[in-house]
């Protein structure tokens, strides 16, 4: 072991890769949750839109070998999950909580579903080749899709439909936009978006699909979405904050860093939790959300 | 409706009738939040049925918990029907075997890696801490960097268990060597984590560890993930997990999961079954380390021959191996 390898850099440039790596799932969810929740509707279904699209990734990559396919798959897996929760609550105007609420389930339990179909296993795809799998595509993709959203957001027509379908639809609608085709296609967006971030988990991440391996990070997206107050960058950073909390408790696990005793790994894990608590319990100040947000709208 | 109702119940008292006439035992096997496919600790456990029926003529039915609170309705279920024998797979399933077993006094349970003292539950405990140790010296045999790594699942005595009879493994054989440890959670989650052990995995190899030991159920994948991409070693947990990664695993604690299954469904198949605790330890390979085709190039002629040596001091008593469980009732 020489020096270099444990200085102080090294270690700095290893948290960032590893802050980078584990908040890539969680930003392309926190984007896609951002596209739906901008254009109006709630979405806490991104935990299971993403599940499908890492099971669809992890199947067309062992199928074709080839993770760009896989990644598409996932995308489309995603998408067909958002077309039936838009169906749900755009077209049949469920309530927006419970209708995601069963679109997680649904995921949850298509998923071993699907395997055990092609597989004969419950809940696993058998693993992908390291020449198959990415090892930082996606990452890539995130961020620049961060700051393409974020251009399209501020500066299209196309993005100030979604603002205005989110904050106020009658305006948009008496410009002649139907409203509720804007918010269609935010929900689809969503559905693409976590789906990639889905794949990223299994084609990226890990090298297989494994039974709810999202574990939770649907939720954090959607944390980091309040967090950062609906807007695209913001939000991005959040992600990196809980990546980066994610990535320190890592490293922090087995540490002394007083006494003899090293810090229980109990204490260490609820670090991210314990930022996602004080962030959203004050630092950010008021996060005010999209002011039809969870309103279904008439055209009337 | 009515008619349904009666056919059906027709049906249902001609197959309490019929079915122990013409089949061998009957078989329920609960696995725990793994799965089936997990390539460890329930896999292992499934193929021991596995074993059953095609040895015994046992008939068999597996079912997988989503999560930790419904253990319970799985068990009751099969008591509830005519199966002979319930296998419980997992420490998780304790206190669901000890509610059940008592109002099912005829039906026989076996319980993995818990113990729970009823006369109708045989206790399958396996001494991890041994194989843990043999896998730890061969760890320190092959690190050159002095350094080697310990993955968890979740945090709970049974994998400390493994921990400390690993660590002490690596230190017979170097005593200079740092163990690092992780953990991948608390809750039970961590069992089926990949992403997440595959960041500890890595974080442990750019600390300066050339050998990662998983104890981390479906999550250990991750682990043999990061063994590949940076071309160090891993070794693998409960089953022979050699073939994942030929080349990249060092050799794997074999926990003979299936041996104990296979061994229980016979004794009830010949009428000899008996409740109680029974150990499966290095002594009658109820662990071992795996030496097989994958692994042969990595272990030379000379580790074998001292781990053999060590082996038989660990079985002979000449090398006490510290024990977690026994520990922890001297701390209080």
């Amino acid at each position: 072991m020489n020096a270099a390898e444990t200085g102080a850099w090294a270690l700095l440039i290893q948290l960032a890769a590893s802050t980078l790596r584990v908040s890539t799932p969680l930003v392309l969810a926190a984007l896609g949750g951002l596209a739906s929740e901008r254009s109006g509707v709630i979405n806490i279904a991104l935990e299971g839109m993403m599940l499908v699209g890492a099971l669809a990734a992890a199947i067309v990559t062992h199928s074709t070998a080839s993770p760009w396919l896989g990644v598409g798959a996932g995308m489309a897996a995603g998408a067909l999950l958002a077309l039936l929760y838009g169906l749900c609550v755009i077209r049949l105007r469920s309530d927006q909580i419970v209708a995601g609420t069963a679109i997680n389930l649904l995921a949850a339990g298509i998923a071993p579903f699907v395997c055990k179909v092609l597989y004969g296993a419950t809940g696993q795809t058998p693993s992908i080749g390291i020449e198959n799998r990415f090892q930082s595509g996606p990452t890539w993709m995130a961020f620049a899709l961060v700051l393409a959203v974020a251009a399209w957001l501020r500066w299209t027509p196309s993005g100030l439909w979604v603002r205005f379908a989110g904050e106020h639809p009658e305006a948009l609608s008496t410009a002649g936009i139907r409203v509720n085709r804007v918010r269609w296609a935010g929900v689809v967006l969503s559905g693409v978006l976590s789906g990639l971030g889905g794949a990223a988990l299994s084609i990226q991440l890990s090298s297989a699909f494994s039974r709810n391996m999202t574990a939770g990070r649907g939720f954090m997206a959607l944390a980091a979405l309040i967090f950062g107050k609906w807007r695209p960058v913001p939000t991005a950073l959040a992600c990196l904050l809980f990546g980066f909390a994610d990535a320190i408790q890592i490293r922090l696990q087995g540490v002394v860093l007083w006494g003899s005793e090293p810090v229980p790994v109990q204490f260490i894990q609820i670090l991210p939790y314990v930022v996602t608590v004080l962030v959203l319990a004050g630092l950010v100040g008021q996060a005010r959300a999209p002011r039809a947000l969870g309103q279904f709208f008439d055209r009337g | 409706m009515s008619i349904v109702r009666r056919v059906g119940s027709v049906f249902l008292v001609f197959a309490c009738l019929a079915s122990p006439a013409f089949a061998g035992i009957k078989v329920g096997l609960v696995l725990d939040r793994g799965g089936k496919d997990d390539k460890s600790f329930n896999t292992s456990a499934y193929l021991g049925v596995q074993q059953c029926k095609s040895k015994l003529g046992a008939e068999f039915k597996h079912v997988e918990s989503p999560d930790d609170t419904s253990y319970e309705t799985l068990i009751r279920s099969f008591a509830q029907k005519d199966y002979d024998l319930i296998i419980a797979v997992g420490f998780a399933q304790a206190e669901a075997v000890k509610k059940i077993a008592p109002q099912f006094p005829n039906k026989r349970f076996a319980l993995v890696d818990s113990v729970v003292e009823l006369p109708n539950v045989r206790s399958l405990m396996f001494e991890e801490h041994e194989g843990s140790f043999l896998v730890g010296a061969m760890a320190a045999m092959s690190s050159k960097s002095g350094k080697v790594g310990f993955i968890g699942g979740m945090d709970i005595p049974l994998i400390r268990r493994f921990e400390k009879g690993y660590e002490a493994g690596v230190k017979s054989v170097n005593p200079k060597a740092t163990v690092v440890s992780n953990y991948v959670g608390v809750t039970g989650e961590a069992w089926n984590n990949p992403p997440k052990a595959k960041e500890l995995a890595i974080s442990q190899y750019q600390a300066g560890a050339d050998v990662v030991f998983g104890a981390a159920g479906a999550s250990g994948m991750g682990i043999f993930d990061a063994a590949e991409e940076k071309g160090k070693l891993v070794i693998g947990c409960d089953s022979n997990q050699n073939w994942i990664k030929p080349g990249k695993v060092l050799t794997s604690m074999v926990k003979r999961v299936d041996a104990a299954v296979y061994d229980t469904c016979e004794a009830v198949a010949k009428g000899q079954f008996q409740g109680g605790l029974k150990r499966f330890g290095l002594g009658n390979q109820g662990v071992d380390y795996a030496l097989d085709t994958n692994n042969d190039k990595l272990v030379s002629g000379e580790m074998r021959k001292k781990l053999e040596a060590l082996k038989k001091s660990i079985v002979t008593g000449k090398i006490q191996v510290p024990d977690f469980y026994k520990m922890k009732g001297k701390n209080g």
